[in-house]
């Protein structure tokens, strides 16, 4: 149901049915380490190249959370899934390996959330009974794409963020369970000039302010109406900007903000600004956040995972930015 | 010999902080600042400086990617002593050519060998 | 009040500065040393073989080119190179771990398309810069040679 302006209520009740995270060595040695379903000894994760270690990492969250969920692997009517290589590969050789019917989306880091929402809507419309949501990131073959190879020993500034290597599913139903997906927004493509792709968190921080704005106008809520508002990627310099930016717009959203590249990773890991990709968000999200909300910990959860819609190629052509922000709302109820 | 070690460190060294400012500052890409310093290099050889730095610190001027841009300049004039305009296309990589196949050859062999460790 | 007009100004104050000094002070030290060591190979090549200074330059620059490349394969001249910046950069080994790096990165799409032809991606443009440059240069200079 369309709800205010760019959002969409759940009316019909969504659940999610189980979660699965799995990570490489560095996100395994972070603070979250022990929340995540499996991690890999090393980057290569049992693969020849770096791409083939993503798509082992996705399939391994696909494996895990179709197990934790109880269902039948030909029971899921549609995997939905993005990532950040070209043409989404990562996600498209992954499905490959299930019979199920599948579509590849981009969205970059915001693609978590993206496929959540839109996975959502599928179910609640009764298009799908059951719907694998999933994402993924490695750092080597994002640096490799993106960046420079991964050898070089170019120096790389304060602001930069590193990839996450990890892989995030969530199986989406309308069997009850004691998460439910209230409600999404869907963003807007915001570019406010920002030019360095070495400091995408303050690229960002519009576009998640941008959403997170229109998510509580459409919602009619505001910031003490959640435990808990996470961002994805801002990064160390891009979460100030956020908060500042949605203060500017009458929401005080300090006491309730996190940003999940700002929790994966220790200080002393070499990782700048914090972490990013992909995968940064659906590891916090569908790893210790449905944790705590089955446990009571968290109550009501805005998840506002941002993306950077950039290519190299394009930015090498003087262009500047543009970014997204899909936010999704996870609550806690009871199982019956 | 201890001032020529001397020297050569510490020239070295000042060319390396004028690419870190350029990093820093301008926040140039490290290619940026290689291939400025490589032009730089063949500049100041046709000022005919780079051959008196050279002498003054010797390892300190010639390790420098500086020292590119200058034999690239260096060979090709002294091929045009010789032939003319014609000899600069010639002179080019002679004294550049030991630098370059070296590392194209090493670059060969390690990415046949080894894998990137990420 | 930040905006989307003044937004590029705005966040100025966010982003966190170069560590200036520390870095120059880094690039100095890792880059003199890394010159320190060419000296002492022009001095070993003299003695031990005979060579002239100018005649000493080559092996040396493949030496350091050598060590670069061997450096890069073990995954140890990333790590020297996000301490050292333009320490590491601008030396000769700057050059040949650009070239290593990509080519060993790309050893995965085959040693035709992948290794061959990817190898010149970073270090393309110092060469084509060099060039042009020696050219422009030599061409000013052997003009007012001849006309002077």
């Amino acid at each position: 149901m369309k709800q205010g302006k760019q959002s969409w209520l759940f009316n019909n009740g969504v659940y999610i049915k189980g979660t699965a995270t799995v990570s490489g060595p560095k996100e395994r040695a972070g603070p979250l380490g022990q929340t995540f379903d499996y991690s890999y000894d090393d980057l290569y994760c049992e693969g020849k190249t770096w791409e083939q270690a993503e798509q082992n990492l996705l399939d391994q969250s696909i494996k895990i959370c179709i197990e934790k969920s109880k269902i039948r692997e030909d029971a899921i009517d549609l995997i939905i899934s993005g990532d950040l290589l070209n043409q989404t590969v990562s996600s498209n050789y992954t499905a490959r390996n299930y019979g199920n019917p599948f579509l590849g989306v981009f969205g970059a880091c915001s693609t978590s959330m993206q496929t959540l929402a839109i996975g959502s809507s599928l179910v609640d419309s009764g298009n799908c009974d059951y719907v694998m949501a999933s994402t993924s990131s490695h750092y080597s073959s994002a640096e490799r794409q993106f960046r420079y190879p991964t050898e070089y020993g170019g120096q790389k500034p304060n602001t930069s963020t590193s990839t996450v290597t990890g892989a995030g599913s969530a199986l989406i139903s309308q069997e009850r369970s004691s998460i439910q997906v209230e409600g999404a927004t869907i963003g807007k493509v915001i570019d406010f000039g920002a030019d360095d792709p070495l400091d995408l968190g303050s690229a960002m921080a519009p576009a998640a302010a941008d959403t997170i704005v229109q998510h509580f106008t459409d919602f009619n809520s505001s910031p003490e109406d959640y435990d808990l508002i996470l961002t994805g990627d801002l990064s160390s310099v891009g979460t100030p900007i956020v908060k500042k930016l949605a203060y500017q717009a009458g929401y005080d959203i300090e006491n309730v903000h996190r940003d999940c590249g700002l929790m994966v990773y220790h200080s002393n890991q070499n990782t700048f600004a914090g972490g990013s990709g992909c995968a940064v968000s659906a590891v916090v999200t569908y790893g210790q956040i449905v944790q705590k909300l089955r446990s009571g910990e968290l109550n009501k959860v805005l998840v506002v995972a941002t993306g950077a819609l950039l290519s190299p190629t394009i930015v090498q052509q003087k262009e500047t930015i543009p970014c997204i922000a899909h936010g999704v709302v996870l609550k806690r109820v009871s199982e019956s | 010999m201890i001032m020529d070690f001397f020297w050569a460190f510490v020239v070295g060294g000042s060319i390396c902080v004028i690419g870190q400012l350029l990093l820093d500052i301008f926040k140039l890409t490290p290619a940026h600042v290689m291939s400025s310093f490589v032009v730089a290099g063949a500049v100041l050889d046709g000022f005919g400086l780079y051959d008196k730095l050279i002498e003054f610190a010797g390892a300190g001027a010639t390790v420098p990617i500086t020292s590119f841009g200058h034999s690239l300049l260096h060979g090709a004039m002294v091929q045009a002593e010789e032939h003319g305009f014609l000899g600069i296309a010639v002179g080019i990589f002679q004294l550049t050519s030991a630098g370059i196949a070296s590392a194209i050859l090493f670059g060969f062999l390690v990415a046949i060998i080894f894998k990137p460790k990420g | 009040m930040i905006t989307k007009d003044n937004y590029k100004q705005s966040i100025k104050s966010y982003q966190p500065k170069p560590k200036y000094f520390i870095n120059c002070l880094k690039a100095f030290l890792v880059g003199g040393f890394i010159c320190l060591i060419g000296q002492g190979l022009t001095v070993f090549y003299m003695e031990m073989f005979g060579f002239s200074t100018k005649e000493a330059g080559n092996p040396t620059i493949t030496t350091l080119i050598f060590i670069a490349a061997i450096l890069t394969g073990f995954g140890v001249y990333d790590k020297i190179g996000q301490f050292a910046g333009a320490g590491s950069a601008v030396p000769v080994t700057g050059f040949a771990n650009s070239i290593t790096s990509a080519a060993l990165e790309h050893r995965t799409e085959g040693i035709v398309l992948g290794v061959s032809s990817n190898m010149f991606k970073l270090a393309g443009s110092v060469i084509v810069f060099g060039t042009v440059a020696a050219y422009v240069v030599g061409m000013i200079r052997y003009t007012i040679q001849t006309l002077f």
